[in-house]
């Protein structure tokens, strides 16, 4: 079976000459829920922007569905992979959220009855139907969270990518979005660093440490390796225990 | 009516909103047209006369009416005029011709009109815009404007700046409490390199937040321009064009009388 996402040898530097990358290497099953784990500056934001063709890779591959990230496969490309980004007020910039969730669909070609019932449709994923007209500043950080989500998921795409989804928002808009995010019937790759977040809601976890993945395996296992978090990093939030 | 419109009429835009009165719920190119319409009357009135002024007033009190705006706050709003004002008051001092002399003080005829006129067509132009941005959403200008077929990279522009502008002064104002908070306060120029590397500081966010906007959209397969369905007015209705036209048309009415009389 064709994995949903397969990156090979993953490299990139910035122009600057940082190196971000060394060779990552992941592949992700349909239906799958993946944590990509590291701590900042290990080159999780970098990689999520490889994965829908943002950045080009310096060397190795990002397939998508069996599809290759290249130039003439960008929009396809684009359909099939979401990209949330961290700052909602990034992804948000028309003047009302029923607009802005219209963006990448109307991208796609869609139009009237068809566009419109997408857009419907993706708010009520997010449990945000009735906020159509609003517009994205006027809602609170947690809402705009969700709706950057409506806006991907109007595209149904094969595999939402998730960067830092909890960052910011309090634990009641926290607790909301995993709520979101566990009724929808998509591949998810979730990059953070909130640990007990991937426990929860992510069944696999992987660690990126210095721009190679590191660990690959069931989140609870990883967690429960003391010595394998502090060799990166990562540590659980104080009086966390996975047993 | 394109597809686009099905869209809109199913209440997704800011236009399928219920509207308290016909003209909050006229799309916004239909009124500003009929602005540029009134205000190009009211420039092109003679001095040296004040009746048609006050007619053009009766005007802008009806749709103000029909508005159901409150008369206090439109008056408020006129603080904006302040700088005409002032000039208009240097006026009569400094303009030349003959001179009469008021409570003690010689002033020149020709000053005197000259900034009653000012006054008169700045106060109107004034109240006529503060009308149109008190029955109009900004979103709603950024549709019309489109419909109006302005450059759509124009339009774009402003369709950013209304998003951005909130989140861009939000920004600027917790960088002043920030500065504030650690004993900062503006008050001679030696605080101006402390200013400016704050305005540069806020200039490379703003820039550094357009480029991650730019990749979202990229994200979503922007591929250089929005796409029509998103954001159009809805089309104006005869009616709506008629109620715009016959007020352009007393404006210009007025106007072209006063000039006969002149």
């Amino acid at each position: 079976m064709t994995a949903v996402l397969e990156v090979r040898g993953l490299a990139y530097a910035y122009p600057d000459g940082r190196q971000a990358l060394f060779g990552a290497n992941l592949s992700i099953q349909r239906g799958e829920r993946v944590a990509l784990l590291g701590p900042n500056g290990a080159g999780k934001t970098t990689l999520a922007l490889h994965l829908n063709g943002i950045l080009t890779p310096g060397a190795g591959s990002v397939t998508v569905s069996g599809l290759p990230v290249t130039k003439a496969n960008l929009a396809e490309i684009r359909r099939r992979v979401g990209l949330v980004f961290q700052d909602p007020d990034d992804q948000l910039f028309l003047p009302t959220v029923a607009q802005d969730v219209a963006f990448g669909p109307a991208n796609l070609g869609l139009r009237g009855a068809e566009l419109e019932q997408r857009v419907q449709e993706a708010l009520l994923a997010v449990g945000l139907p009735e906020l159509g007209d609003r517009a994205p500043h006027h809602l609170s950080f947690g809402q705009r969270r969700r709706v950057a989500l409506a806006t991907v998921l109007a595209m149904r795409p094969e595999i939402l990518v998730l960067d830092e989804p909890t960052s910011n928002l309090d634990p009641a808009s926290r607790r909301e979005l995993a709520e979101v995010l566990e009724s929808l019937d998509v591949t998810v790759l979730m990059v953070t660093h909130d640990l007990p977040y991937a426990l929860q809601l992510c069944p696999r976890s992987v660690i990126l440490s210095d721009g190679v993945i590191v660990a690959d395996g069931p989140t609870g296992e990883l967690l429960a390796n003391p010595a394998l978090l502090a060799a990166h990093r990562l540590e659980l939030p104080y009086g966390f225990s996975v047993a | 009516m394109g597809a686009g419109s099905a869209y809109l009429e199913a209440g997704l835009s800011p236009a399928g909103r219920s509207h308290s009165s016909p003209i909050q719920a006229a799309p916004a190119q239909v009124k500003l047209v009929a602005l540029i319409g009134f205000v190009c009357a009211v420039v092109a009135t003679p001095s040296m006369t004040m009746w048609p002024f006050v007619v053009q007033l009766l005007v802008l009190a009806v749709v103000a009416g029909l508005a159901r705006l409150n008369p206090g706050r439109l008056l408020r709003g006129l603080a904006i005029e302040v700088p005409f004002v002032a000039f208009a008051f240097a006026m009569p001092f400094l303009a030349t011709g003959e001179r009469i002399t008021v409570a003690g003080l010689s002033v020149s005829v020709a000053g005197l009109w000259g900034a009653g006129t000012l006054l008169a067509k700045s106060t109107l132009g004034v109240l006529a815009a503060l009308i149109l941005a008190a029955t109009t959403q900004r979103a709603e200008f950024v549709a019309g404007m489109q419909r109006l077929r302005l450059p759509s990279v124009l339009v774009e522009i402003l369709s950013f700046m209304v998003r951005y502008l909130d989140v861009i002064a939000e920004q600027w104002h917790r960088m002043a409490i920030a500065r504030a908070s650690r004993g900062f306060r503006a008050r001679n120029p030696t605080s101006w390199s402390a200013l400016s590397g704050a305005v540069g500081t806020g200039f490379i966010r703003a820039f550094e937040r357009g480029e991650r906007v730019h990749l979202a959209m990229l994200a979503r397969g922007y591929s250089g321009a929005l796409p029509e369905a998103i954001g159009a007015a809805r089309a104006g209705r005869p009616v709506e064009w008629g109620w715009a036209a016959l007020l352009v048309a007393t404006s210009l009415a007025v106007t072209s009388l006063s000039w006969g009389l002149a």
